[in-house]
């Protein structure tokens, strides 16, 4: 068995005093898309965030490639290789949609990720480009935000609800570029509220429950009880 | 024509406090700070540049070559070695730090320099007046100097809406936490806006110094002078600052028409008149 | 029933503590001689500057450079009521307060437009507009001020002695009513909420209350304050100068080092840091600018590295307070606290 692209041992989180994550571990493998699903409040961002550096764990370890990385500031973290397609989009309002994706690229990492490529990706935001990112609809600017983070050339990809405020619809054609990008030479998280969709797009799924790994194995062999089970941690 | 020479003289000099307004205008855009220093940190410009001229024995323009970068560097290693520490969420401590700062600035000078007044002798080019227009004259320095600040302006929005350092910039002040996902070390970016801040700072203070005779003392006066043209003009629009530093210069050479004495106070009536009519400014593109 | 109680043990401790030495320094002019009275009034005077300026900063949020405007407005109040109306010296201090606060309140509309620094800069140009129509003041002495007529020095008490006694004890009733008052408010349901804004403006607004209406009070009565002590410290001056009156390095600069290190947003603290700051003056004697520099860069370290001040420190170490001012539910023990 290969290492594993990402490797979290048993990390803890805290937002001050409260704690958010207990012990979480999980693995994603080169050209793997895992995913994590769990109820409001389960600490699905907050490992996202703590993966991405935005967050420092305060127990156990980080390793992506081999290297440690819990601790270290986002902006090392992303030139390291790890993207993060952050929880409501968050793109940057005083920009335009092509700016927006510039500073993605800004770090020059070297990869198949340029402007073309990812306009290629989503045509709708050629059309758009000079655009102020404020001006598109909420499926366009989470295809500017996926777009972003992929001018990063990042070797994992951390997409936090993708599927948030958005219609099935329009999940859905987000979600059909995902093998696209995995194709690439991409591995991904993707921390997901609807379900049925995490399920079809990931190999291995992590559910979480109040800050605690409930449940784990390959999406194929999950019966919907004891997904129900871990999900509401009855 | 009297009045229309007044008005002539009010205008080049707002370019002037258009240019103490802009650097003070560029860092509460990126950081939202404002450095109570800044006023002080042109007063401490025009003394390098006196130490510049001094030394090597050249003229004030030629000193532009060196005084900015030195300024530059300064701005950039203040930023990152205290203000960087001073920024988050609490309104006292940039305030107070950089207060701190200023008195610290003000007091040094005087120590090294003492309370006497210099001035930079830019040469024969201070006298030089062309007649635009009969029985109107233009001096020479002021019409360069206008010149320069307009250039500034132009070429401070030019920075930010058409490099990658503005675009930086921009999306370090929209969204700190997303613009270093991204990569940016945001740290970096800051020190970057004061040390361009103070490249604009170097060149203000060395005009100043040129124009009048500067103390250690003068600085607050700069700072209020960059913050009422900001005010004026409308928080977060560079050529809005421009039209605030020509009010306030129009204003103040309406004042000093009227009594000498009231040149200064002329001015911050119409801020505070502005300011009670219509506080978001002329022409106000973000709010503060 | 529950109750609310302020007093812990060691503000008990403190109000004693603090009885005893108000009788002790209102006896000084009998223990006392001039320089210690002098320095005494002196300390009064700037205790009660940094307590408001506290209380305007650290609890309602407003950090204002421009308060030298409420001072040197107090000062020009004495001289101007003493000249121009004949009115007596002490009468005069008592006037300059509602005066002061009446002053306020259009400078409050005005500044209170601007948010945080600008706010801060704003108080400023007030302060110097303040200072440039003084020196347009002729029958004040314009530029270069004017000193107290004989005819006013000497109603105020026969004899020098009394005269410094009497400003003593002004100062010392002074300092203690604004701290009293201070303390007052504190303790009362406005002082809940502007602990409440001190400690989270949006919550406390969330939570109903009128932020702006309280801030715009504590401005003014921060003005009405100021104007006072600035009237006293110029009684006692006997002479009065645009520059001196209006002077940022005194009357701000020295106030806001003082409030910093003693511990911003605290009762204690400016009493703590204007104990420090006159104790350094005394000790490393008059170094001007070089005194004023190493206080800046104090400050900085303070501010960033110990940001609740000196008193700050001390107070959370050993969770004591001088004055009782904490809040604190005492359950009942019979009904178990329930009603």
């Amino acid at each position: 068995m290969p290492e594993p692209l990402l490797d979290v041992r048993a990390i803890d989180a805290f937002y001050g005093d409260f704690q958010a994550l207990f012990g979480v571990s999980l693995t994603v493998n080169v050209g793997e898309v895992a995913a994590v699903i769990g109820a409001n409040g389960a600490g699905k961002s907050t490992l996202l965030k703590t993966i991405a550096g935005m967050m420092t764990p305060r127990h156990g370890n980080i390793l992506f490639n081999g290297e440690a990385i819990g601790g270290a500031a986002a902006f090392d973290v992303l030139k390291l290789g790890i993207a993060l397609v952050p929880e409501g989009r968050r793109l940057f309002p005083s920009l335009t949609v092509e700016e927006n994706l510039l500073i993605g690229g800004q770090s020059r990492r070297p990869g198949p990720w340029t402007l073309d490529r990812v306009y290629q990706l989503f045509p709708v935001l050629a059309e758009r480009r000079r655009l102020p990112a404020p001006a598109l609809s909420g499926g366009q600017q989470q295809m500017c935000a996926i777009a972003r983070a992929l001018m990063a050339n990042p070797r994992l990809l951390l997409c936090d609800e993708i599927s948030l405020g958005l219609a099935p619809i329009v999940v859905r054609d987000i979600y059909a570029q995902l093998p696209a990008i995995v194709a690439e030479g991409l591995s991904l998280i993707v921390v997901e509220q609807d379900i049925a969709q995490a399920l079809k797009a990931a190999a291995r799924v992590y559910c979480l429950q109040e800050g605690r790994v409930a449940l784990q194995g390959p999406a194929r062999e999950l019966t919907r009880e004891r997904i129900a089970a871990a999900y509401f941690g009855v | 024509m009297q009045w229309f020479n007044l008005i002539l003289q009010g205008v080049l000099i707002g370019g002037l406090y258009a240019m103490f307004a802009a650097g003070l205008s560029l860092i509460f855009g990126v950081m939202r700070l404002v450095n109570i220093a800044h006023g002080d940190l042109i007063v401490l410009a025009a003394y390098v540049a006196l130490m510049v001229t001094q030394t090597l024995g050249i003229d004030p323009l030629t000193s532009l070559l060196l005084v900015v970068p030195i300024m530059a560097i300064l701005g950039y290693a203040l930023q990152r070695g205290l203000l960087n520490f001073t920024l988050g969420q609490d309104l006292l401590p940039p305030l107070l730090v950089t207060f701190g700062l200023s008195i610290i600035i003000q007091n040094g000078l005087l120590e090294w320099f003492t309370a006497d007044s210099r001035k930079l002798q830019a040469g024969a080019i201070e006298i030089q007046a062309f007649q635009a227009l009969p029985d109107v004259w233009v001096g020479v320095l002021p019409l360069i100097q206008f010149a320069v600040a307009v250039t500034v302006i132009a070429g401070l929005q030019a920075l930010f809406y058409y490099t990658p350092l503005g675009r930086a910039f921009r999306a370090t002040s929209d969204d700190q936490a997303v613009a270093q996902l991204m990569g940016l070390d945001t740290r970096h970016v800051f020190a970057m806006a004061m040390a361009l801040s103070l490249a604009v700072v170097a060149i203000a203070g060395v005009f100043l110094a040129v124009r009048a005779n500067f103390d250690p003392s003068i600085g607050p006066a700069r700072l209020i002078f960059g913050f009422e043209a900001v005010i004026i003009g409308g928080l977060g629009n560079m050529w809005g600052t421009l039209i605030g530093g020509i009010v306030l210069g129009v204003s103040q050479a309406i004042g000093a028409q009227i009594d000498p004495g009231w040149q200064v106070l002329a001015g911050h009536i119409v801020f505070l008149i502005i300011l009670g009519l219509r506080p978001q400014g002329l022409f106000p593109k973000v709010s503060g | 029933m529950t109750k609310v109680e302020h007093a812990t043990r060691s503000s008990r401790i403190g109000v004693a503590l603090t009885a005893v030495t108000l009788v002790a320094l209102a006896l000084a002019p009998f223990w006392g001689d001039r320089a210690t009275l002098r320095l005494l009034a002196e300390i009064f005077t700037f205790v009660a500057l940094a307590s408001l300026w506290n209380l305007l900063a650290g609890y309602a949020g407003l950090v204002s450079v421009g308060q030298q405007a409420f001072v040197g407005l107090g000062g020009y109040l004495l001289f101007a009521l003493v000249i121009l109306a004949g009115v007596h010296p002490i009468v005069a201090i008592f006037l300059a307060g509602p005066i002061g606060a009446l002053v306020a309140v259009p400078v409050a509309a005005l500044t209170f437009r601007l948010r945080g620094a600008y706010f801060a800069i704003g108080t400023w140009v007030v302060a110097e507009v303040f200072r440039l129509l003084a020196s347009q003041i002729s029958a004040l002495g314009g530029g270069s001020g004017v000193s107290l007529p004989a005819a006013a020095v000497i109603a105020m008490a026969p004899s020098r002695q009394m005269r410094e006694f009497e400003t003593y004890w002004l100062a010392l009733a002074l300092a203690v009513a604004v701290l009293g008052a201070i303390v007052a408010l504190l303790r009362s349901r406005h002082g809940l909420a502007l602990t409440a804004i001190r400690d989270n403006e949006l919550a406390a607004q969330s939570n109903g209350i009128d932020v702006t209406r309280i801030k715009f009070a504590v401005y003014v009565l921060t003005g009405f304050g100021t104007a006072m002590i600035g009237a006293l410290i110029f009684l006692m001056k006997l002479r009065v100068s645009p520059d001196t009156a209006f002077s940022v390095n005194d009357w701000t600069a020295f106030v806001i080092f003082i409030t910093v290190i003693g511990g911003i947003g605290r009762i204690e603290g400016p009493i703590i840091g204007t104990v420090v700051f006159f104790a350094l003056r005394q000790t490393l004697s008059d170094l001007g600018s070089l005194y004023l520099l190493m206080m800046g860069a104090v400050a900085i370290v303070v501010m960033l590295w110990a940001p609740k001040g000196l008193w700050g420190l001390i107070a959370e170490r050993f969770g004591w307070q001088v004055l009782p001012l904490q809040r604190r539910l005492v359950l009942d023990k019979e009904t178990g606290g329930h009603t």
